[in-house]
């Protein structure tokens, strides 16, 4: 080995702290971007190769009644490769493990075999054999939340006979990665869950013999999604076609992209932001720490070493640190990515789910890691390896100092002089005390940014589940029914208000825009469901016309005072004008609002409901739900405080997860920067600092000089780091707009108060780690050597 | 042995600033061990001007550094009045540091952020009895440089800023480590009248390390060190002031 990467390998070990503590920082940074871009290229492979392996549809319709035969005319239409006729309905399990009537999906499966299309993955058992009809597949997520096994019984409502089947096999489908009831927000697996039964038994149950009530298709290449979609809505408007749609209106797709779009954006946006800020202070750190070499390139020079060595030289060494750094930051979000993506697993079903290790974005990662740290490097080396080797080997010439204008404050013109160096040493090096302070802020905004999450969500369950959803109970009916219910739901034990509302499946037309929503007819009195804007106010529907969230109306482009087309999807399916009456910013979902009166006028309807929201006595909870079991009307319950319990835990496990670990890397950062600062600082002011030590001035006295200067710029960029933490929180706002929901712009003074704490706890503890070596400073070297 | 007169007199001992006993220094800077000190047996008296002589590596620098509490010995004891500096603590040697002992160096350690003024009252502040730094800057004869950076001073200057700010706090020992070193002759020659006026008018007691000759002949006694040892210790009976010196 030749003596200059002997020298190398010393260096990095003698100072192995501040080797680590760069390299943390590199780490960090590369980790995020591995981690967030891992997750979401995961969960992207994972759910491509599984759509395509089980053959999942891309068109989806339902229909009353349809013959079988129109399934040949399905397939001839261009652009349509296979189809699957099946039936599917709504059903009423009465669980042994809940007291309310349990809801489910029940789908046919063909007699002999397995689908064309939405391919079963039969985890446990076995297929359903042909004329069985008390045999059922269960879907894995409901199966594993009651335990269920094949062989076991369910009784279930089934067109309103009750009846038992028997468990036979376990299984997931592509239909179902996100299993979720209709009109939920979370997927509950207590409460909502998937049953498939042979064709033959749900034709003699629902008097369909010969006939189907949902088709899915699967498209050809070269297909157009939107003629296919208006063939297939010509073809069953005769049978009571409720309008096809694409798999972005197939709910478990919706949620699946809609929660990828958000880790997408979360990993377009936060890891460049990371890595960038990591770069800056290893920008920072490395020029300073070749800096304080300056006599040894000299030395080197002097020996006949080129500029081109001696750069190679410290290049090398800044590159070995990077390495350091990008293998560590690879290892930890590649560990950090498979604990991530092993939770979405939890919450989305894959059969398989793999995390990637896409080789692409680890060595993009590592090399934004290694360009960060050369281009720190590459100025300092410069200005280093030019000068002549006697120059470089005596010291810089003494620095300049002058007084400074905070001097002339009361204040500090009866500062000690201890203070008073502290105060020019800042403002004779701005640059680099502005360098510490923006690296010190970045590290504080990070902080901010990725704590806001946690209040943002809080702000939002608090505004729907709090503000506007306060309803204890959902029941929805089994079809539209008059308002006499109410009195019927009222006289039930434990219910203490009752209120009606009309939801409608619909399909909004303005110009050449469309949306699939539901149309919410409520009380304009509504104090249980109501509407609740962005500021928290409530507000009241107007009596006339529609009122469309924020978010429905700029995807229809409509604004007050436009009219738009609405077709409803089911019924009579009429379709009417809707004037737009008033636009309203709401943070979750994308409604449509409307005075329940005005909906049922505008649909020419008696006053109608479709199902009710109830206020309960908690204690007759167990009661109501045994009637409301046996209630005929009611096809589902909802309980919202099940709801807002199973939100949160998701929110908790996915998101959340995700944003302790960005909390944790920011937090690495701040460390980061803060001990290289104090470290550096060091280095060059040892001299300055033994002669203190050698006029008498205790350790704690010195320490105060080097760690005064670091607790003044740390206390600068506290609400620089705040502010630059707003601003990043502002653009997450407008970056994080789904369909699903909205970010409340919300920063609670408690998470600039914890981003405050972390780096100066960060900050201090650092501090003391360098203060310690105060005490080793040899007083008796430093001053020998000139100055 | 002239080295040793001084500890047989039973006067001189109670007069005696320092005293050191068997004083020796080995350095292990790697595999090798350096005998910087081999056995110093040496009393300073109180007031007296020591100007101590030899080659580089003698081990003088080693010596005047453990007497200013700089650096501890391998063996032996130094006794600073009736205090033993061998046998107290890190903090505590800070504290005889700050309040007895004023060092001037070679290179003269100011601090460059801190004009003249503050770099003095950087020691008052923490003295118990000190003068004010206008004084000691009037000492050193640079009463008109007082608000002056570092860097807005001459070599000669700046070391007559560290002659203020060691003698500000009037320490009773005064330690100078080839104080004229990096100065021209005539420069140089300030700084010692500098620290003859602080001998003379504070009675400060002052050891000044050189192996420049011609300095010898302002001292009270002159002490020569050879190979970590005392080699000669001798009375100079025609003291010269500092303005008649020149090399």
């Amino acid at each position: 080995m030749t003596p200059l990467n002997k020298k190398l390998f010393r260096d990095i070990r003698r100072a192995a702290g501040q080797v680590l503590a760069i390299a943390v920082v590199i780490a960090a940074g590369v980790a995020v971007v591995v981690m967030s871009l891992g997750t979401f290229t995961s969960l992207r492979e994972t759910r491509d190769a599984y759509y395509d392996r089980y053959r999942f549809a891309d068109v989806f319709a339902q229909a009353k009644r349809a013959p079988e035969l129109l399934g040949r005319r399905i397939a001839a239409i261009p652009g349509v490769a296979q189809v699957e006729t099946r039936i599917l309905h709504g059903v009423l399990l009465d669980m042994p493990a809940l007291d309310e009537p349990v809801r489910a999906a029940v789908q046919s499966l063909p007699e002999n075999g397995e689908p064309v299309l939405n391919a079963l993955v039969l985890r446990t058992g076995r297929w359903i054999r042909a004329s069985h009809p008390e045999e059922t597949i269960v879907g894995e997520a409901f199966a594993e939340a009651h335990g269920l096994r094949p062989g076991d019984p369910i009784t279930a409502t089934i067109n309103g006979k009750r009846r038992t089947l028997r468990v036979v096999g376990i299984a997931m489908s592509p239909e179902h990665v996100y299993v979720i009831g209709p009109g939920d927000l979370v997927p509950d697996d207590l409460r909502y869950g998937i049953l498939w039964m042979g064709r033959e038994a749900l034709e003699a149950a629902y008097d369909l013999e010969g006939a189907f009530n949902d088709v899915s298709v699967r498209l050809t290449w070269s297909a157009s999604e939107p003629a296919v979609i208006e063939r297939l809505d010509a073809l069953l408007a005769p049978y009571g076609g409720i309008g096809a749609y694409g798999r972005t209106e197939q709910i478990s797709d919706f949620f699946l992209r809609s929660e990828m779009d958000q880790l997408s954006t979360m990993a377009g946006i936060i890891p460049p932001i990371f890595l960038a800020v990591a770069a800056f202070l290893l920008n920072v750190v490395v020029s300073r720490l070749v800096e304080t070499e300056r006599e040894e390139i000299g030395v080197l020079k002097a020996f006949g070493y080129s500029n081109v060595a001696v750069g190679w030289h410290y290049m090398k060494l800044v590159l070995a640190i990077a390495v350091i750094g990008v293998g560590l930051g690879w290892a930890f979000g590649i560990w950090m990515g498979r604990g991530v993506t092993a939770m979405y697993a939890d919450y989305y079903r894959f059969p398989f789910l793999y995390y990637a290790f896409d080789p692409a974005v680890v060595a993009g990662a590592g090399l934004a890691g290694l360009a960060a740290a050369a281009s720190g490097a590459i100025f300092a080396v410069r200005r280093a390896a030019r000068l002549p080797p006697a120059v470089a080997m005596t010291p810089p010439p003494p620095t300049v100092y002058r007084g400074t204008l905070i001097e002339r404050s009361v204040f500090a013109r009866r500062a000690a002089p201890a203070t008073r160096m502290i105060l020019r040493h800042i403002t004779r090096w701005p640059v680099r005390s502005l360098t510490t302070i923006g690296g010190i802020a970045a590290a504080v905004s990070l902080l901010v940014m990725t704590l806001f999450f946690i209040d943002s969500v809080d702000v939002m369950l608090d505004s729907y589940f709090n503000q506007s959803q306060r309803q204890d109970v959902d029941v929805q009916f089994t079809e539209v029914r008059e308002d006499a219910i109410g009195a019927e739901l009222a006289r039930l034990p434990g219910v203490l208000k009752v209120e009606l509302y009309r939801a409608e499946a619909v399909r909004f037309r303005h110009g050449h825009l469309s949306r699939r929503v539901a149309l919410l007819g409520i009380e304009p009195d509504a104090d249980l469901s109501r509407l609740v804007d962005d500021s928290g106010r409530p507000v009241t529907v107007p009596s006339e016309g529609l009122l469309l969230t924020g978010k429905l109306a700029s995807l229809l482009g409509a604004g007050e005072g436009d009219t738009v087309i609405a077709e409803m999807l089911e019924g009579r399916r009429p379709v009417v004008e809707l004037p737009v009456a008033r636009v309203v910013e709401e943070f979750i979902g994308i409604n449509a609002y409307m005075d329940r009166r005005a909906l049922n006028r505008a649909l020419r309807d008696a006053s109608v409901a479709t199902g009710a929201n109830l206020l309960i006595d908690g204690t007759a909870r167990p009661e109501l739900f045994r009637r409301l079991k046996d209630l005929p009307a009611v096809l589902s319950v909802a309980d919202l405080g099940t709801a807002l319990a199973t939100f949160r835990t998701m929110i908790d496990g996915t998101i959340l997860q995700m944003v302790s670990f960005y909390v944790l890397f920011a937090g690495l950062i701040a460390i980061g920067v803060v001990y290289n600062s104090a470290r550096i600082s060091l280095s060059e002011r040892a001299r300055e600092l033994a002669s203190l030590r050698v006029l008498g001035f205790y350790r704690a006295e010195v320490a105060y000089i080097l760690l005064g200067e670091l607790a003044i710029l740390t206390a600068l960029s506290l609400p620089i780091g705040c502010l630059v933490g707003y601003g990043l929180v502002s653009y997450m706002v407008t970056a994080f707009d789904t369909d699903l929901y909205r970010l409340p712009f919300a920063v609670e003074r408690s998470t600039y108060g914890w981003a405050v704490v972390v780096v100066v706890l960060a900050a201090a503890g650092s501090g003391l780690l360098v203060a310690r070596r105060v005490a080793y400073l040899d007083l008796v070297a430093v001053l020998k050597t000139r100055e | 042995m002239p080295a040793n007169a001084a500890a047989t007199n039973p006067e001189d001992t109670r007069q005696a600033t320092f005293r050191t006993i068997g004083v020796t220094k080995v350095y292990r800077p790697g595999d090798v061990e350096i005998h910087a000190l081999r056995g110093v047996d040496l009393e300073i008296e109180a007031g007296e001007l020591v100007v101590l002589l030899g080659p580089s590596g003698s081990g003088k620098s080693t010596l005047v550094n453990i007497l200013g509490g700089l650096d501890v010995p391998t063996d032996g004891k130094v006794f600073f009045h009736g205090t033993e500096l061998t046998a107290i603590s890190d903090a505590a040697l800070t504290r005889y540091r700050r309040d007895n002992v004023g060092f001037i160096f070679q290179f003269y350690n100011l601090i460059p952020s801190l004009t003249a003024r503050e770099n003095v009252a950087l020691v008052t502040e923490i003295a118990r009895d000190p003068m004010t730094p206008e004084e000691a800057l009037g000492l050193v004869g640079l009463g008109d440089r007082i608000d002056h950076f570092p860097s807005q001073l001459s070599g000669g200057q700046q070391q007559r800023v560290a002659v203020a700010r060691a003698v500000a706090k009037r320490p009773e020992v005064l330690l100078c480590d080839e104080p004229t070193g990096a100065l021209d002759s005539a420069t140089g020659v300030q700084v010692l009248e500098a620290l003859e006026t602080v001998n003379r008018e504070l009675r400060t007691t002052t050891i000044v390390i050189t192996h420049n000759m011609g300095i010898a002949a302002m001292a009270d006694r002159v002490i020569q060190v050879a190979d970590g040892r005392i080699a000669s210790s001798e009375r100079n009976g025609d003291r010269q002031p500092a303005k008649s010196l020149s090399w």
